[in-house]
């Protein structure tokens, strides 16, 4: 489960309206519909919020990703609404629960599916985010794959001297798990031992101000997808107001 | 002046007991193009830290004598400062590639030396066309093989438009028709450009021919330094367990046999023109 | 009866990259073979069949008449042993020895055939003084040899190598090629995957010539490796023996050598004939 979740977050390099919005814009797009679904637990607002999302999402041409992504985390909703069923008996409310959780996930989905991380990080870097944290964020990433490859081959070897992962007891099975973890992380400070090497003999630091290949630009379309994003969010808020006068008083 | 120099270096790495370069002293001369060689654990990588400041900056120690690269002493300049001058190239592709496509890669040294976004942009382009990995500018690394990961490092290093680069057994991990591939680079950069280049390998087979001069280090040591026909054809070599290539091996057996052809071949093409030449003669 | 049957093998991973398609070989106990082709022809996931890490798509491989599907990858490795390219996948161990113990417990020897296992494993590939050593003390060939060690421990009828020629100098390729020559001989199934082709033509076994997921080539080395439209399409370079006399064939030089002293004795012939 956990690796197909994954693989729904990774972005491609596509060409799409949604694609060629700016990342800040398509992040506040996510945050919007974040806040919509916090104000929200009945079903039928959750489901046009969907309803909201499914053209954007087929609009960036990225509609079988992020159907594997909602997939990925569709167990860990149905723990959700199973627990909430369990601790209060309101199903409509268990339901709502488990929908807001895979309507935040669709929406960020979207958001790591168009948005290159390389952009995010000029994003946040142009957002006064100091380079070397953008730079940690966007290395990280690249190194997913990476990473996920060298596991793969550490699981094979090992399996390949008789290591059985599923034998034994609960603590034989995390003792399991060592031959594993071991090489990973020796291998990962030998990794980052080589990087910083690399990285030093390429003008690592050397300047004060560092420069950018490229910038981000908002343009028109980013101003107005912010702007119709928070008129979105405004008007839901607006609605909940209205259809859920009792809360008005607790809210003042 | 030559482009770098060594006089009486020694280096120990702070955890070792033994030192891993002893007494080199070498001078390599603007465009040429060294062959380093030598078996492993006799001080090759050490070498190449200390061409570009690693060592004594990010690899500490004890290290005595001197080290000149382009006019500047190494003991004094960290290596993000030589970088402008002499380029790294390591052995593992993938841990000398940090973003999430080959252009950027290719932009990270300039970005970081705080060019103008005009001036990167032009250099960018350069450096891609130049090795020849144009179409490959978006793709993330790990979407590349093997070759191409090492082109756009090198591409990456070419791009600070240094006056050397050295080259770490840059084709370990290579299959031999893209490890040939990047001889034919090499040698491209050395002649077409003036670049200094110096390069670390075991697979003399494929890289003899290209180079100037080679030279053998055994144990820490400079133990040998020549043309490549002299260094390979001499005795030492085979003492030290460097492979000489099948080509050499065969023209020092027919000699060993009384056949004397004109002179050492470098490559297979070479030896068999030359047992051509003595066969028409 | 082979020890290994591959048929008509196809293998497609979960991205959907078909990296085996349509593979069939078959190898006979005793058999010292070589398969060849540059990165990505499929070797590595072809002989991760071998012991089950990957099972067929479509088609079948059995060991020892086994088909790979029916059995774990434990009882398979007991029978194939895979020695991994880079010996830092699998080293894990506070000490050497017990690197090498730790795939004899997993198999459930005894203790005292552990004992035994590991004592003639160490003595096997020159490891003795390192006995009590941290494998991460160890310089990159004796790493290499500990990776070999802890999987011959276990005396696997068929011993298969991915890369071992990666990386190293040609004295540690020299005595590697002794080591697995004498592995042979005394009786084991030796599988080689490389793209090394000097190192295949000295040691001159049968060569499985792959490319793009497919065989192109199964002969013997002297064949295959003097053959440079098979390995063109593989995307190998000829052996420097072979090239050379391939350039003098039209003086007559024969075209199936890849052995040095031999070359040299076609050479002077060549010469002699013509006077020299």
């Amino acid at each position: 489960m956990s690796l197909s979740f994954l693989e729904g977050l990774q972005f491609r390099r596509m060409d799409s309206p949604i694609h060629r919005l700016d990342p800040r814009a398509k992040f506040v797009i996510a945050l919007s519909i974040l806040g919509y679904a916090m104000l929200f637990t009945e079903v039928i607002p959750l489901i046009v919020g969907f309803a909201i999302l499914l053209p954007l999402v087929f609009a960036a041409k990225v509609f079988r990703m992020w159907v594997r992504t909602i997939k990925g985390v569709l167990v860990l909703a149905i723990l959700i609404f199973a627990i909430n069923w369990l601790v209060t008996p309101d199903l409509a409310m268990a339901v709502g629960l488990a929908l807001r959780f895979v309507l935040l996930v669709a929406a960020f989905s979207l958001f790591f599916l168009t948005t290159s991380p390389d952009d995010l990080g000029l994003a946040l870097e142009q957002s006064g985010v100091p380079y070397e944290l953008t730079f940690a964020f966007t290395t990280a990433i690249r190194f997913v794959p990476v990473l996920c490859r060298e596991a793969q081959t550490i699981v094979d070897a090992q399996r390949s001297r008789g290591l059985e992962l599923e034998r034994g007891g609960l603590l034989k099975r995390i003792r399991n798990y060592l031959p594993i973890l071991v090489p990973l992380v020796v291998g990962a400070i030998r990794r980052s031992v080589d990087l910083a090497e690399a990285m030093e003999s390429r003008a690592w630091g050397v300047s004060e101000k560092r420069t950018s290949l490229y910038r981000l630009k908002m343009r028109g379309r980013d101003y107005l997808a912010i702007l119709l994003s928070a008129a979105f969010f405004l008007l839901a808020m607006y609605v909940k107001l209205l259809s859920n006068q009792p809360l008005l008083p607790w809210l003042l | 002046m030559p482009i770098i120099e060594a006089k009486n270096l020694f280096f120990r790495y702070a955890a070792a007991e033994k030192y891993a370069i002893r007494n080199v002293s070498l001078s390599i001369r603007r465009g040429e193009f060294v062959l380093l060689t030598g078996p492993s654990g006799c001080g090759k990588t050490t070498l190449c830290r200390c061409f570009n400041g690693l060592i004594p900056h990010f690899h500490r120690g004890v290290f005595e004598g001197e080290v000149w690269v382009c006019g500047y002493s190494v003991a004094e300049t960290p290596p993000n400062k030589l970088s402008k001058h002499v380029g790294l190239v390591f052995q593992n592709p993938e841990n000398q590639l940090f973003c999430l496509s080959v252009e950027k890669d290719v932009a990270f040294g300039l970005e970081n030396m705080g060019l103008p976004e005009a001036e990167i942009r032009r250099r960018v382009e350069w450096a891609l066309r130049v090795t020849g990995i144009e179409e490959l500018r978006h793709r993330a690394p790990h979407e590349l093989s093997g070759g191409q990961q090492q082109k756009a490092a090198i591409a990456s290093v070419l791009a600070m438009e240094p006056e050397v680069v050295v080259l770490d057994e840059p084709t370990s991990f290579l299959d031999p028709r893209s490890a040939l591939e990047l001889f034919d680079l090499l040698k491209r950069i050395n002649e077409d450009l003036g670049v200094t280049i110096v390069l670390v390998e075991h697979r003399l087979d494929l890289c003899a021919s290209i180079a100037q001069r080679v030279l053998a280090m055994v144990d820490g040591e400079l133990a040998l330094d020549g043309s490549p026909a002299e260094v390979l054809c001499g005795e030492a070599i085979r003492l030290f367990g460097v492979g000489v290539p099948k080509s050499i091996r065969l023209y020092q057996l027919l000699l060993e046999a009384g056949v004397e052809l004109e002179h050492p071949p470098l490559s297979a093409e070479e030896l068999a023109d030359l047992v051509r030449q003595k066969i028409c003669q | 009866m082979p020890v290994i049957e591959v048929d008509s093998l196809h293998y497609t991973y979960p991205n959907g990259v078909e990296a085996l398609r349509g593979v069939s070989l078959s190898i006979e106990r005793g058999e010292f073979v070589a398969i060849m082709g540059e990165n990505g022809a499929g070797k590595t996931t072809l002989i991760k069949h071998f012991n089950g890490l990957l099972r067929p798509t479509k088609g079948c491989v059995r060991v020892d008449g086994v088909d790979t599907r029916e059995a774990s990858v434990a009882e398979l490795s007991k029978k194939v042993g895979l020695v991994f390219q880079n010996p830092d996948s699998q080293l894990f161990s506070e000490t050497v020895e017990e690197e090498i113990a730790f795939a004899l417990r997993n198999f459930g020897f005894s203790e005292e055939v552990v004992e035994k296992r590991v004592r003639w494993a160490l003595s096997l590939l020159g490891l003795e003084q390192y006995r009590t050593t941290s494998p991460f003390l160890l310089s990159g060939g004796e790493r290499k040899r500990l990776a070999l060690a802890s999987v011959l421990a276990w005396d696997p009828d068929v011993v298969v190598l991915d890369e071992p020629t990666i990386g190293q100098d040609y004295g540690q390729k020299e005595k590697l090629m002794q080591f697995i020559t004498q592995l042979n001989t005394q009786g084991k199934t030796v599988v080689v995957v490389t793209h090394d082709v000097e190192f295949v033509a000295d040691c001159n076994p049968r060569v499985v010539l792959m490319a793009a997921g497919k065989i192109v080539a199964d002969g013997h080395a002297r064949e295959v490796l003097t053959n440079p439209q098979l390995l063109d399409e593989a995307s190998l370079l000829s052996p420097q023996v072979a090239k050379v006399l391939h350039h003098l064939s039209d003086l007559g030089a024969p075209s199936s050598v890849i052995d040095l002293y031999e070359a040299r004795d076609v050479l002077l012939r060549l010469l002699r004939r013509r006077g020299v």
